[in-house]
């Protein structure tokens, strides 16, 4: 009887005490790992800086700093992995090409995470060694109080007591061991997976990239995609010129040469005058071909007529299946974004429709927390490798000029989902409703 | 027969009066740009109106919009909308209130003066003009909807041509066939796109609508 109505409330308490249970044997590793690696670390650190005087340092402290990085590395992984803190790797990264013993040693000494890792060694090795081992000691207590005390204490001889109950010699003393036991077992539960938590926010407090660290690494972010970015520009005004060039304007030479040819026979020849001028319009076609196709590839005047919206619902009515498009934009983004994403998206369904034999496609556009997300989805073979070919890489390219990325997965057999995400305000402008199959 | 002419450039507007009027066209209003072309296109009521997508002051579509406005205040209004580019987007939007007298053509095809005047009496007698790219476009893509699935190469090129604004005969001469054997494709177009027997003019609309919806 008392099992069963026990029952329900045992059972909720399951998880509870799984995961207790989890969280303090995780806590074992890392206490191990507080007074193993890190001891021996900071003596070998200590000794590799201080032997820098006869120039051994030159050569222990690259090896040695390699060493904690690898340490601190796994405590990184473990903080994200069982306590969901996770924290980034602060290094500055390696330079291109081979490095003399010097610059290698400047290098590591001038990282101040390589000096922030060695304070975390020091006080890693007391705050690992309390936070991963009182949950278990706790729960290993209480365990002895709840389950071998009553049992134990007929058997064992002499004085004995347990936790505030010392020595317990009568019955009152007896009946407040398993109290006792329940409290200090339920407590150690408690306690560890918020042992393990403290434990990764401590890590991270020392571990994690400095405020200057991360802006700094951010700045080299940002100067990398500028410079590609302008580099893509100028390499697309050189394109541009040189289509206009050997393009429209050659041909509205020849128009006018025509016209003026045609002008000098009028009176003489009129029939090959109007020749001529035959000649004259069909060129002049032929230049309005060109710059049309020129002006798509610069800014797509649907683009412009209509904002993004309208821009991607003509961008699925051009391609040969049927493609499911859902705007959700409360306004417009700026233009030079809408042109990214135009891009963008026209890439990721060019891909489609080249590679993928698919029987349709969808496109999602969205805006939620100051991020735009375009989706390009497609129910072909999948298999797509965004770092093959120039299509996808240059979609990342281009969204990395607006700090955005780009992800595609494509297991075998489909289905291929392409995602584009950037951070971008929008304006209040209203775009056009829009969803349905095109 | 009486034309409003829309567009913002100078040049261009001046051209298109002159061209119009030399094929006895009566110009009775130029505008140049978008909010003066609703009332002109209102109060006017032309036989037939010439106007340029992109428009002043927001240089978006704002000559489709009015062109939109328009036909729903007043209905089956023939507009030939011209364009520096085309989409089967606007195509669609023309088109869709189904009344017919709609003509949609890349500026260019204004060089070609005897087709182009074509094309406006086309759109002003009701008949349906789509530029030859919009139709390119459209025969470029797979056969994937079933109302289109049905037609053979031959009806479905027909079809194509209807929808440029050819008349049977032209479509015939395009086709090297006959005219009969033209209208007998045009008749089975008809039914297998499931347009009962109506006023042919109408019925040329809707099978071109079913065209540029699939």
């Amino acid at each position: 009887m008392v099992s069963q109505t026990l029952h329900p409330w045992i059972r909720s308490l399951r998880p509870w005490g799984r995961r207790g249970l989890l969280c303090a044997l995780r806590g074992l590793p890392d206490a191990a790992l507080a007074v193993t690696a890190n001891i021996a670390l900071i003596v070998l650190s200590v000794l590799s800086v201080l032997t820098t005087v006869v120039g051994v340092g030159l050569f222990a402290v690259p090896v040695v700093t390699a060493a904690v990085r690898r340490v601190a590395n796994l405590r990184r992984r473990l903080a994200g992995t069982w306590a969901q803190v996770p924290i980034p790797v602060p290094y500055r990264p390696e330079p291109d090409g081979r490095q003399n013993p010097w610059q290698r040693y400047r290098r590591t000494v001038t990282d101040p995470a390589t000096w922030r890792d060695l304070l975390w060694l020091l006080l890693e090795i007391p705050v690992g060694l309390v936070l991963g081992l009182v949950p278990t000691l706790l729960i290993l207590y209480g365990l002895l109080g709840v389950v071998l005390e009553p049992v134990l204490l007929g058997v064992v001889l002499g004085p004995f007591g347990y936790a505030a109950t010392w020595p317990v010699d009568d019955l009152a003393t007896r009946l407040l061991v398993f109290p006792q036991g329940v409290l200090i077992l339920a407590t150690g539960l408690a306690a560890a997976p918020l042992a393990l938590r403290v434990h990764a926010l401590f890590a991270r407090w020392l571990l994690a990239p400095t405020r200057s660290a991360a802006l700094t690494r951010r700045v080299r972010d940002l100067t990398e995609s500028r410079a590609e970015t302008v580099d893509a520009q100028a390499a697309e005004l050189r394109r541009i010129e040189r289509d206009l060039h050997d393009g429209a304007q050659a041909r509205m030479v020849a128009v006018g040469m025509t016209i003026g040819l045609a002008e000098e026979l009028v009176g003489r020849d009129p029939q090959a005058a109007q020749r001529l001028l035959g000649e004259a319009r069909e060129a002049s076609s032929r230049a309005l071909v060109e710059l049309r196709d020129l002006v798509r590839g610069i800014h797509p005047p649907v683009l412009a007529e209509r904002g993004l919206s309208g821009a991607v619902q003509a961008l699925a009515l051009a391609v040969p299946l049927p493609v499911r498009v859902r705007v959700d934009l409360p306004g417009r983004p700026a233009a030079p974004v809408e042109s990214a994403v135009y891009f963008a998206v026209a890439e990721a369904l060019a891909n489609v429709t080249k590679h993928s034999r698919a029987r349709t496609a969808w496109i999602e556009l969205t805006h939620t927390d100051g991020r735009l997300v375009a989706v390009v989805g497609d129910d072909g073979d999948g298999g797509a490798d965004p770092d093959r070919g120039t299509g996808l890489p240059g979609i990342g390219r281009r969204l990395a000029a607006f700090d955005g990325t780009m992800t595609v997965t494509s297991p075998p057999g489909g289905p291929t989902v392409v995602t584009m995400e950037l951070s971008c305000e929008l304006s209040s402008r209203k775009t056009w409703p829009s969803s349905g199959t095109a | 027969m009486r034309v409003v002419i829309a567009e913002d450039l100078a040049l261009l507007r001046d051209g298109l009066t002159r061209l119009l009027t030399a094929f006895g066209f009566e110009v009775v209003a130029a505008v140049d740009n978008g909010p003066a072309l609703l009332p002109a296109l209102t109060t006017h009521r032309p036989d037939v109106a010439v106007v340029d997508v992109r428009l002043p002051p927001t240089f978006t579509d704002e000559g489709l919009q009015a062109a939109i406005a328009a036909r729903t205040q007043v209905p089956g209004l023939p507009v030939l909308v011209l364009s520096q580019h085309v989409e089967q987007l606007y195509a669609r939007e023309l088109l869709s209130d189904r009344s017919g007298g709609v003509g949609y053509l890349l500026k260019d095809r204004v060089s070609d003066v005897g087709q182009f005047v074509d094309a406006v009496r086309q759109v002003a007698s009701g008949g349906t003009v789509m530029d030859p790219e919009v139709v390119a476009q459209l025969l470029a893509r797979r056969t994937r909807d079933e109302p289109l699935a049905g037609l053979t190469a031959r009806e479905r090129e027909v079809l194509g041509l209807m929808a440029e604004g050819r008349s049977n005969a032209a479509v015939a001469g395009r086709l090297f066939v006959t005219e009969k054997a033209v209208s007998k494709h045009i008749n089975s177009i008809f039914s297998k796109l499931g347009l009962p027997p109506s006023d042919d003019d109408n019925r040329r609309v809707l099978a071109v609508l079913t065209y540029l919806d699939a």
